[in-house]
């Protein structure tokens, strides 16, 4: 009989049409801005920069390496050195990006930057509905928009902090360590070199 | 037996006709009769987009627009607004004047059908004595328009559409007319409002309608599977085919110019779909004699809005038709069936009444369907296509 | 004259004017569709709906949309512009004025113009089909016979094309 699969796939959308007013199951679609999915621990969407301690600028990871900038493939990272140094976040004195800016509309979230940085300075955001009404400098980020704290990042990606924050606290105790042994080496030498950092970092977070 | 409320729209007509001098009567009519037409069924599109894309959305098991007002209920007026202030784009090799021209002219064609729709009683803009011929000639003028955007885009994907449509349209013509020649067999006369005061009248509490007969019924179906294809709807909508040809022959459009098409489009399914009413669904008449006191415009838009319900189904359905099985359906069920029909019409009218015709009918019309479908089901055989062109 | 019909008769004219004058085939076609739609106007503003009615169904649906196939099926890909005046253009003047000496003869001398019209006829659409039915039956069948004669040829010529293909 002609016409009998016809009717059959009319009765099956007449299904779906009844059947989406009346069970909510059948409706997947989630209702974006009240709604949303919730993310899984490995999100990653746009990078920043990840500080120790209280203050954004004081406990910036990043040294200025520029390495990120490099590697990044459409290159929206911008990196200026400082002619000053700080300590960095094992206590070592090193230079700081005086300027640093990503250009999210540009960026493609690789991860590559991620990948490539020695110090752990800049990792994975989870945030991803960043729009906004100025088109050339809303989505130019500053380092001060980039930095986020520790336990923030903490927060988004446990695991891989944690990771993280071990590495450090065992090469913050071998710098101690050795700071130690210089110390005792040189025990006549008037001056001690003493941790800078007020509090151990990295120890706030566990 | 003539209501107040069913003759409103007639009344406050003649009402405000009262106020202009006899000299201008003529221009006064003509203009209070055509200016409702022209705000109702626009006014119908945009509610008819909001329902296509929420029930398309349901048959989806989505929500459809939901944002722009409550329950998404303004969005055809955020779409309106949107058509209005996006840029018109005219591509620099394009021909200016017919790509200008193309989508008035097709909806002033889409438009021109109106002149014979009876919408309810007394309700008809000009009961030409040739209504039924006036309606097709002017459908006949839809492809020209369609051809002329498609040609003057010079565009590949817009004249292939335009290809697809017009060969399209033209198939399914001869159907569509064949399909409403048992109606006019029938009623004995080309002017809608006496084939729709043919269909008047209760037995019981059933009405007249010609869609319940044998020929009434076959005819209906048959109309409607062309005026699918004519209105290049879904599953008959290759001409804009969006994963193939894109947009077919309004892809080099923008703007307002392709809401313009769009308006045509859904003009010329409302005006195919009010005929199809008008011929086999007893036009403004009540589906029962209990429910006369209910306005005569009501039951047309009830009618017609049942038949766009049933084109949103269907779309929401039915996969689309490949040129070739398009074309099959065409000529090779679609036109041998009306021909059918209209021998099934002749036995109706000189055999007497009763079970014996409805049998005898029923029989013409099914025994040679069956064969037909058997020929279509046999040629339907899955095996590696060669492509004579490919080599 | 009245209006209605200079106007009619200004665009039917200026559409095949333009028909004949056109550079591009195509809008040559799309000139005289609106002459065949002026033409067909003329024929409704007379009364003869039936015939004004066909005339739009198969001249500007059909015979246009035919004579644009036929344009894009052949159409050169670019155009060659042709002197405006070449020597078949006193040829086919010759012919064009002999066909209206012919005509004009032919309406002169029928007298049409010096006697008064007698009051139009209204002629029905039922009319004609009555006479289509009952006088003209056998004239009508022979058309419809010629017809389906020439859709067979051509269903045979669009066959034979196939198996060459094959």
């Amino acid at each position: 009989m002609i016409g009998s699969g016809i009717l059959k796939g009319l009765a099956e959308t007449a299904r779906n049409f009844f059947g989406s007013y009346v069970s909510k199951d059948r409706l997947t679609t989630i209702q974006y801005p009240e709604e949303r999915v919730a993310q899984i621990e490995a999100t990653r969407d746009f990078p920043f920069l990840v500080y120790d301690g209280p203050d954004w600028h004081d406990g910036m990871r990043c040294v200025a390496c520029q390495i990120c900038e490099k590697e990044c493939p459409p290159k929206c990272i911008f990196i200026e050195k400082s002619k000053d140094k700080k300590p960095d976040a094992v206590g070592k004195p090193q230079a700081y990006p005086a300027v640093f800016n990503i250009d999210i509309s540009v960026c493609m979230s690789c991860q590559i930057c991620v990948e490539v940085c020695p110090f752990d300075a800049i990792k994975m955001d989870v945030k991803y509905d960043l729009s906004t009404d100025d088109r050339f400098g809303g989505l130019l980020l500053d380092k001060k928009q980039l930095s986020k704290s520790n336990q923030y990042y903490n927060a988004i990606h446990p695991t891989e902090a944690a990771a993280v924050d071990a590495h450090f606290a065992e090469e913050r105790a071998k710098a101690e360590a050795k700071a130690k042994a210089e110390a005792k080496a040189r025990a006549a030498a008037p001056v001690t070199p003493t941790p800078i950092l007020a509090q151990p970092v990295g120890g706030e977070a566990k | 037996m003539t209501l107040p409320l069913d003759q409103i729209f007639v009344l406050s007509k003649h009402w405000l006709l009262s106020f202009v001098p006899p000299i201008a009567q003529p221009l006064a009519s003509a203009i209070l009769s055509v200016v409702p037409v022209l705000i109702a069924f626009p006014l119908l599109f945009a509610i008819t987009t909001l329902l296509e894309r929420k029930g398309l959305g349901r048959i989806q098991n989505r929500y459809g627009p939901n944002r722009t007002g409550p329950w998404g209920l303004l969005q055809p007026i955020a779409d309106g607004v949107k058509s209005l202030t996006k840029e018109d784009i005219v591509p620099l090799t394009a021909d200016h004047a017919v790509h200008f021209l193309a989508p008035i002219f097709l909806v002033a064609a889409a438009f021109l059908g109106y002149a014979v729709l009876p919408i309810g009683r007394n309700m008809v803009i000009s009961n030409l004595n040739a209504g039924v011929l006036y309606f097709f000639a002017v459908g006949s003028m839809v492809e020209l328009s369609v051809f002329m955007a498609g040609w003057s885009s010079r565009s590949k994907y817009s004249l292939l559409g335009a290809m697809r449509a017009i060969a399209q349209m033209i198939s399914y013509e001869v159907p569509l007319v064949l399909a409403s020649v048992v109606v006019i067999m029938q009623a004995g006369s080309l002017s809608t409002v006496s084939i729709v005061e043919k269909q008047a009248g209760y037995t019981g509490i059933w009405p007249h309608w010609f869609v319940f007969t044998p020929w009434g019924i076959v005819g209906f179906a048959l109309f409607m599977i062309a005026a699918t294809a004519e209105s290049n709807r879904s599953p008959f909508d290759l001409p804009e085919g969006e994963s193939e040809i894109i947009a077919g022959y309004y892809i080099e459009y923008s703007g307002f110019k392709f809401a313009l098409f769009f308006l045509g489009e859904y003009l010329g399914m409302f005006a195919t779909s009010g005929m199809a009413i008008t011929l086999f669904l007893g036009g403004w008449s009540a589906p029962f004699s209990f429910l006369t006191w209910i306005p005569s415009y009501v039951w047309f838009f009830a009618k017609l809005l049942a038949l766009i319900f049933g084109f949103i189904w269907i779309r929401g359905t039915l996969p689309r038709l490949r040129m070739d099985q398009l074309m099959n359906l065409a000529w090779e069920f679609v036109l041998p069936t009306a021909l059918l029909n209209m021998l099934v019409a002749g036995v109706w009218h000189f055999m007497p009444g009763g079970p014996i015709r409805w049998l005898v009918c029923i029989a013409i019309v099914a025994i040679p369907c069956t064969f037909l479908t058997r020929r279509l089901k046999r040629k339907k055989k899955f095996e590696v296509r060669t492509y004579s062109f490919a080599e | 004259m009245t209006i209605a019909f200079i106007i009619l008769a200004v665009i039917t004219v200026a559409g095949t004017a333009a028909a004949m004058g056109m550079r591009n085939a195509v809008h040559c076609v799309l000139a005289l569709t609106v002459g065949f739609a002026g033409v067909a106007a003329i024929y409704l503003q007379l009364d003869a709906q039936f015939v004004g009615l066909t005339q739009i169904m198969v001249y500007v649906g059909a015979v246009a949309i035919l004579a644009v196939f036929a344009i894009m099926m052949t159409h050169s890909p670019s155009p060659t512009k042709p002197p405006t005046y070449s020597s078949y253009w006193l040829m086919g003047s010759i012919v064009a004025a002999a066909v209206f000496a012919v005509l004009a003869w032919a309406v002169v001398s029928s007298g049409a113009h010096t006697q008064s019209l007698p009051s139009e006829p209204t002629v029905s659409v039922q009319q004609i089909g009555d006479a289509l039915m009952h006088r003209f039956v056998l004239p009508l069948e022979i058309m419809g016979l010629l017809l389906t004669a020439a859709l067979i040829g051509a269903v045979v010529i669009a066959m034979d094309h196939n198996e060459e293909i094959k």
